[in-house]
Formats: C-alpha cells, structure tokens, sequence
C-alpha cells in the first residue's frame, strides 16, 4: 500500500486529507473522532478574537441542492465562526494538539482588519502547539458585513496587508484562504505571496442562493419568513474551486506556491484531481457532513490503490503533474480532429444523443427505423455532447483521425503538425510568419 | 394453521382472516412519494420512447415519469389519463413486463426496467385521491350515442364521447360497471374496489349514463339501438366460455374459471369462499393463471395448472407464471384432459400427454389422473348474442382500424371485435378511438 504521508509546508501529515474550517471541526470531541476515524489534519473552526462570541441564528443553517436519490450534490451555509469562547477553543486545541502530535492541527483566524486584533490573538494560538494558522479571509456571509472574511479577501490589498502582519507576529506556516467571489483568482493569490504567505487554500464557499420556496416567497434556509444568501460547497463547486486552483499553479506569479484544495472533495479520485492540479494538499468538509467522517478510509484506500497502480511511492509524486497540460484555448491544436463513435453492442437505444444532437448540435447523428444511431462523419464536429449525454458509459467515444485521414466534414486531409490560432489564417492577429 | 387445510371437498374457511388478508393484499403495493421519485429517477427520457411505442395506448410514458420527477403528480395523472382513461387500473393490470417495461432500455442496459406500471399508480392515485377530474365536456352536440357494455372499451368510448359533447348511454348486462375489470382480475391486482371507485371518478365528467341489467337481448336490439340513437358502440366482450366437451363437465366441482374468479372478486368475506382442497385448471392463459394463484391463496393444498402445449406457447406471461408458482402452484405443459371422474362429486381428471408432431398438436397413449375435488376450465371465452347483422370471422365481429362494423353506424371493440390482444389496456386504445371515429362521423368530419 502506498504511502499516503504529506509534508505540507513542513507540516506532516500521516495522509494528505483534512477537515477543511468548518462545522465539523468547531470541537474538541469532533477533532477527536476525525483523528481516530483516519483524518490527516485538521483545520479548525474559525476563531474570533477575545470577548464575547458572535451568535448564530436558530432557525435553520443549511440549504440543499439535491440530485437523484436525494443525493446531495450542493449545500450552503449561513453559520458564522465559532460562536463558543476563544479561551475554550485554545484550551481544546492544546489538549488535542498534544494528543494527536502526528496529525495536523490549523488553526483558521478571522478577527478585524487591524493590526492589534491580530498582534494580540497570534500569540495565543502559538501557544496551543498548532502547526500553523490559516487566514480566513473567504466567509462570504455574516462577517464580510463586519468588514472581515471575504470583505478582506475581495481586497488583495488588503489580504498583502494582514498577511504581513501574521509573517511578523508568529513563525509557524501561514496559509491564506481564498473566497472564489472575486473576478480572477490570481490577483489574491499574488497579493497573499507577495505578503509572505507560505501557501494559499481555496476556495471558501460561493455566494449563492439555493433554492426559493414558492409557497412563502423567500430564500431558503429561511428564518422567519426571510432568507439570505449563504456560502455554496459540495460537489457542485469541485469544477470552479478546481479551475482556480490551477490558474494559481500556472500563473508565472504565484507557480510554485504551495495550495490547499478545497471544493466539493467526495473522493479520492476527487482528492487526485485536486492535487494532480497542484494542491499539495486537500480539505473536506461537505463530504464529512453528507457521509460522516468514515468516508476517509475510502478516500485512503482508494489513493492508495491507484497510486500504486501507477507506481507513485509518495503524494509529491504526482501532486502538479497536470499543471503543464493546463493551458489557454489559443494553444489548443486546431489539428487534432475527432470523431464520435458509437458501440452498438454497448447502445440500449436511448436516443438521447440523437435528441440531443438533432436539437441543439449539428445533426450529426441518424436513427433508424428499428433505432440504430449512427454518426454522420461529415456533419460531426465532435462536439462531445453525444457523449455527455449518454447513459452508458464508454458507449460513445472520440475516435482520433490520423494524419492523412479525410476529415469529411471539410473535406480537408488530417494534418500532422500542431497548429493553434495564433497561426490560423481566420485569426486577424495571427502571428504566423508569412 | 387451520385443520380444514387437509379436509377433502370443497369448504369454505381453510384459512383464518388474517392469512386471506395476506394472501389478497396488493401485489405491487403502492409507492410512497421518495419510492416514487427514486423510480422516476431512473428514467432516461428516451427520444421516441420504445416504452411509449409498445403502450397500446401510446401514453407519452417519459413525459409523465418526468413529470413526477419534477413534484407534479397531478400533471403526470393528466397525461396519462389522456391517452387512457382508465390508466388507473392499467397500472395494477397490464403485463407490463410484455409491453412498456419490457422495450425499456433500462431493461436492455441492466435487465431491470424503470417500474413504469407502479409509477402510473402513484400518479392515478394521487390525482384520483385528490377527488377531482381533470377534463370537462366540450359544448354539447345533442347527439346521442348508444355504448353497449361498461367494461374498460365501453367506457373508454363513453368518456371520450362525453369529452366532445356527446351524450352516451351505457347498456351494462349485469347490475356493476367495470366489465372484466370487476369481474374478471385477480383480487390481489385491484383492491380496495379500486374498479368501482375508478367507474364513478369516470363519471364525473358529466353526459354518461348507465342503465345497468340491461344488456342486448334484455328488451334492447340493435334494431331498437340504432332507432333511438345516433351512433351505437359494442363493447359487450365474450360473454360464454369454451367447454373442455367432456362426459361429466357437468358433475359438482366443475366450473368456468371466470366464475370462480368472478365469484371471489364479488364475496365481501373471503372466510366464506369455498375451494377445493385438490384443485385443477385447465388453461394457459391469465385466467387460467389467476385461478390458480388465488385458488392457493385461498388454501386449496394442492393446485395444478395443466396446459395442452408447451410452455413457450402459454398466453400467461412469464412474469404471471413465476407468480403462480411462487405462490405454490405445480403448472403441468403438454397435456391435455380426456375424462373427468366422479360419483356425482368431482374425484379426478384424466390427462393424456400431447406433443407437436409437423405443427399439429397429437395426443399420445401415455398419460396421467390428478386427483381432483375442483376443476377449472379456462381454455378461453367466446362471442355470445352478437347481433346477426353484423359480420363476425374467428368469433369475433369484425372492425376497421377505428372500430367500425360491417354495418353503418355500429361501431365496435374490446374484446368482442377482432385485432388486438384481449387486454384491458387495448380495450380501451379500440374504445377510445372508435369513440374518435364516431365522432368525426357524427359531425360530418370523417
């Protein structure tokens, strides 16, 4: 079995999933039961600065977006940081800390954006034995109202700011959580770097509104009557949080430093992608919350099998292995032609492709009488959709032409050479050389 | 488990109440509503459903499936009910594992169809239960139509008459509406008196009448039929059944099938229905299935189906013949009876083997006694008191594709006229578009 241990910013951790800031990290017993259940790290619950705690609402938290079978494929939350006293967290942390000496133990901050808020409460989690803090700056509910969490992390000015501070009042790592309700992502990444920060994670959840309820004319969750918008996580954000963890690992800026992924992580093979696109690491939060901590044991068995399928011996050995293939459309070879291609034995004769590719694509696909599909080569742009849509998987497929092969659609014989728009004679810039 | 169990004859009360109740509760018991959206789930919404295409009513079946996918129960009933008013009971009696769920491609994909019949349940039920009807008559035509019979094709016909503004007068035989749908299934597909329940919610739509016990014959002709009204529907099925023409059919024990079935579909106390402790039936069709099953239901020890032919030729679907043995019953292929015996009481049939020799079916010397206080015969149903004008071929009267009759004006279907299988469901596709027929006629637009 392979080895799962990750070194995070010096931090090691016995595998690379953790508990993202959240619910299930907001106490001494749920830390526990996660380290015993498998957990690498924690990340926990977001700490206020010293007084008296902020208070949640008592109405429902939680909206969902389901899938079938009542899967649940989205949640958001209106919860705000912890709402028990810093003492009683710092206490906790240090007892678990102590406990668990191999797992990881973060501590997530989030308290006023000025410079003695931050100078006071740094030396005491330094004292607790964490291995390192993470700098909320994503809520995007609640407290962005306060002028913290993502009402700092929409300002990269801002987040170069408080960063520095964190660099000057505590040695451990110092990792800067990203909210992804900004236009591009890169902008707060350089501005974490540039103020020193030792890694970012992303994303925080996403504004969103979940779903209305048409009989009371609100939001849901709704309190009272009202709804608001909450922070959107699960599987249906895995997409966007992974874009933005890769624009982060190729941008010529910021390559290089290390990132967290966070967003939607269910699986392992979740957990791979993420990390295949440069997370050193990742965290989990909604999965844990569907399924209960025990799903970790699936996510390390099943890294671990496919790691050593693949013959990797250590996370770091595929951690950014897709970042170069990450790239823009205008490098995209425009010479590589495909078509779609349709296994009749594995067909049940939905037609669904062909609906699909009658109404909204390019009518490239014909039906029969007795229902056989068939692609038309000379109308099929190999658009993907037929494939998208069908329910069998591996029933259609892309075939690639070779070179030398007649594309019929053009007319045009397959070239071999790459050729981008850069160089397309369509392209009014096109920097091919005459 | 009760002593009668092993008392010869036939006796009522072999088993308690509460193993009746069992035995006869609902065989594909309802959805909930999370059973019911995780079954819709599995829908594919197929381009020209296969599904839709083998429905003899041609029920846009993805449509409503996504429909109850999507929270809207009523609006699925709606569509349903559109193609088939009688989509209710369809649901608890089409073999739809011979029709819509066998060409799903769920079942191609995984040998396992989306459960369409039961999903048609959950939608009927759920309107039905909220005691409305969805459709209202157009303005009326002051036509009269004539419906004979109010099994599933006539009031099919009738309803969609009344739809397009016609009057319809249903001439009913017996003192109940609902045809072979009252009298004619396994308790356990229709409880609760779904069949009547389902007549008088398709009565609300308003224009139908039905003058029950009076079949043709009972004072009414198709002469008189055709006088006082406009149009005239038959829908009057196959009212006598075929005889196995043996020495002592008529000893005590021996009887139709259908009666037994008829007569436990009416008993209001299932205790006192009598069987037979060693019961018979002859047949391969559903008839045949459902008074085995029921005849074991029932408590009857030792049941056996005896079929002249093979099992692949049997009319019973596959699906109907596992449900009778499971139920504990012994189904016999290739023989056939050649005497019944008994003293005045029925003690037992006599079979010969029968085997296929160039396409003809031979009775062999060999054969086999099952000994027997009950017999079942259900080797099929025929046309009885058809009127004389009208042409007939294979004992049925003949209808075009829209159910007209060689003569004009008389327009026929269901089991009674010719094409099709002998199928609720299909009764009421020849019901439904003959009433079509009858009304682009009526206004001059056919």
């Amino acid at each position: 079995m392979a080895d799962l241990t990750t070194d995070f910013l010096g931090i090691k951790s016995p595998n690379p999933f953790w508990l993202a800031s959240a619910p299930p990290t907001d106490k001494e017993y749920n830390v526990r039961r996660a380290f015993e259940a498998g957990w690498g790290g924690v990340v926990w619950k977001t700490l206020g600065s010293e007084g008296p705690p902020v208070v949640n609402v008592n109405g429902p938290r939680y909206g969902a977006i389901h899938g079938a079978d009542r899967r649940l494929l989205g949640l958001n939350n209106i919860e705000l940081i912890t709402d028990r006293s810093l003492e009683t967290n710092l206490e906790e942390m240090t007892r678990v800390k102590k406990d668990y000496p191999d797992h990881a133990l973060i501590a997530s901050i989030m308290v006023p954006c000025e410079e003695a808020a931050w100078k006071a409460i740094l030396p005491r989690v330094m004292e607790t034995g964490c291995d390192g803090i993470e700098l909320n700056f994503g809520c995007p509910h609640g407290m962005a109202e306060r002028g913290m969490g993502s009402a700092v992390g929409q300002v990269p000015e801002y987040i170069q700011m408080v960063t520095e501070w964190c660099k000057k009042y505590y040695d451990k790592p110092v990792i800067v959580k990203l909210t992804p309700n900004i236009t591009d992502v890169r902008f707060p990444a350089r501005a974490a770097k540039a103020g020193g920060a030792d890694a970012v994670s992303l994303i925080n959840t996403i504004n969103s509104i979940t779903s209305v309820n048409l009989d009371a004319m609100s939001p849901e969750p709704m309190i009272d009557g009202k709804g608001t918008h909450g922070g959107y996580c699960g599987p249906a954000v895995k997409p966007i949080a992974m874009n933005m963890v890769a624009e982060i690992a190729r941008d010529a800026e910021t390559r290089g430093l290390p990132i967290s992924g966070i967003g939607g992580i269910t699986t392992w093979r979740d957990a791979a992608e993420f990390m295949v696109l440069g997370a050193g690491n990742v965290q989990v939060c909604t999965a844990a919350m569907t399924y209960g901590f025990k799903i970790v044991q699936e996510m390390i068995s099943g890294m671990s099998q496919w790691m050593d399928e693949q013959g990797y011996t250590s996370t770091s050995d595929f951690i950014g292995k897709a970042v170069p293939n990450v790239t823009d459309w205008q490098y995209l070879n425009l010479n590589h032609i495909t078509k779609a291609r349709i296994d009749q034995d594995a067909c049940i004769k939905c037609g669904r492709c062909y609906a699909a590719c009658e109404d909204t694509s390019h009518q490239a696909i014909s039906m029969t009488e007795d229902r056989v599909f068939d692609v038309k080569d000379d109308e099929c742009v190999a658009c993907n959709l037929c494939v998208n849509v069908c329910p069998v998987e591996n029933c259609i497929t892309m075939e690639v032409l070779q070179p030398g092969a007649m594309d019929e659609r053009t007319g045009k014989v397959v070239e071999a050479d790459y050729a981008n728009w850069t160089t397309h004679p369509n392209n009014p810039s096109s920097t091919a050389a005459e | 488990m009760s002593s009668k169990q092993f008392e010869d004859g036939i006796t009522a009360g072999r088993l308690d109440a509460k193993a009746l109740d069992a035995n006869f509760s609902d065989l594909h018991p309802a959805y909930d509503a999370h059973e019911a959206l995780v079954a819709a789930d599995r829908c594919y919404f197929c381009h020209d459903a296969p599904c839709q295409v083998a429905c003899p009513t041609s029920i846009d079946i993805p449509l409503f499936i996504r429909q109850i996918a999507t929270g809207t129960a009523e609006s699925a009933a709606r569509t349903i009910l559109e193609d088939n008013i009688l989509g209710g009971m369809c649901a608890r009696v089409c073999p739809t594992e011979t029709l819509c769920e066998e060409v799903c491609v769920r079942e191609t994909a995984e040998g396992k169809p989306v459960e369409i019949g039961r999903l048609q349940r959950f939608a009927t039920d759920t309107l039905m239960a909220s005691g409305t009807h969805p459709f209202s008559r157009a303005a009326s035509t002051g036509k009269k139509v004539a419906v004979v019979g109010a099994g599933p094709a006539g009031l099919a016909c009738a309803h969609r008459l009344a739809m397009h503004g016609h009057d319809a007068v249903i001439f009913e035989a017996r003192a109940k509406g609902g045809g072979l749908n009252e009298f004619g299934i396994a308790a356990y597909k229709s409880t609760n008196d779904f069949a009547q329940a389902e007549v008088d919610w398709l009565l609300k739509i308003g224009g139908i009448e039905i003058r029950y016990s009076s079949g043709l014959g009972d004072g009414i002709s198709l002469d008189s039929l055709q006088a006082d009204f406009d149009a005239v529907f038959l829908g009057m099925g196959l009212g006598g059944v075929n005889a196995l023409r043996l020495d002592g059919e008529d000893k005590d024990g021996v009887m139709p099938a259908t009666s037994f079935i008829e007569e436990l579909r009416q008993a209001t106390d299932l205790t006192g229905m009598s069987i037979g402790r060693r019961v018979v039936v002859v047949g391969g069709g559903m008839t045949a299935i459902d008074a085995g099953a029921q005849a074991k239901l029932l408590g009857a020890q030792d049941v056996t189906i005896v079929y002249r032919r093979g099992q692949e030729a049997m009319a019973a679907s596959e699906f109907e013949q596992d449900l009778a043995a499971q139920k504990g019953v012994r189904i016999i292929h290739n023989a056939t009876p050649i005497g019944i015996e008994g003293n005045g009481s029925l003690t037992g049939v006599r079979f010969a083997y029968t085997e296929t020799q160039n396409g003809k079916l031979v009775t062999l010397e060999d054969g086999f006694t099952l000994p027997a206080d009950q017999l079942f015969t259900a080797i099929g149903q025929s046309l009885t008191g058809a009127p004389d004008a009208l042409d007939t071929a294979g004992g049925k009267i003949t209808v075009g594709d829209t159910g007209q009759t060689s003569v004009a004006g008389v327009w026929a279907g269901g089991d009674c006229a010719s094409g099709g299988d002998d199928l609720t469901v299909t009764a009421v596709a020849e019901g439904r578009d003959a009433a079509m027929n009858i009304h682009a006629t009526l206004m001059g637009e056919a």
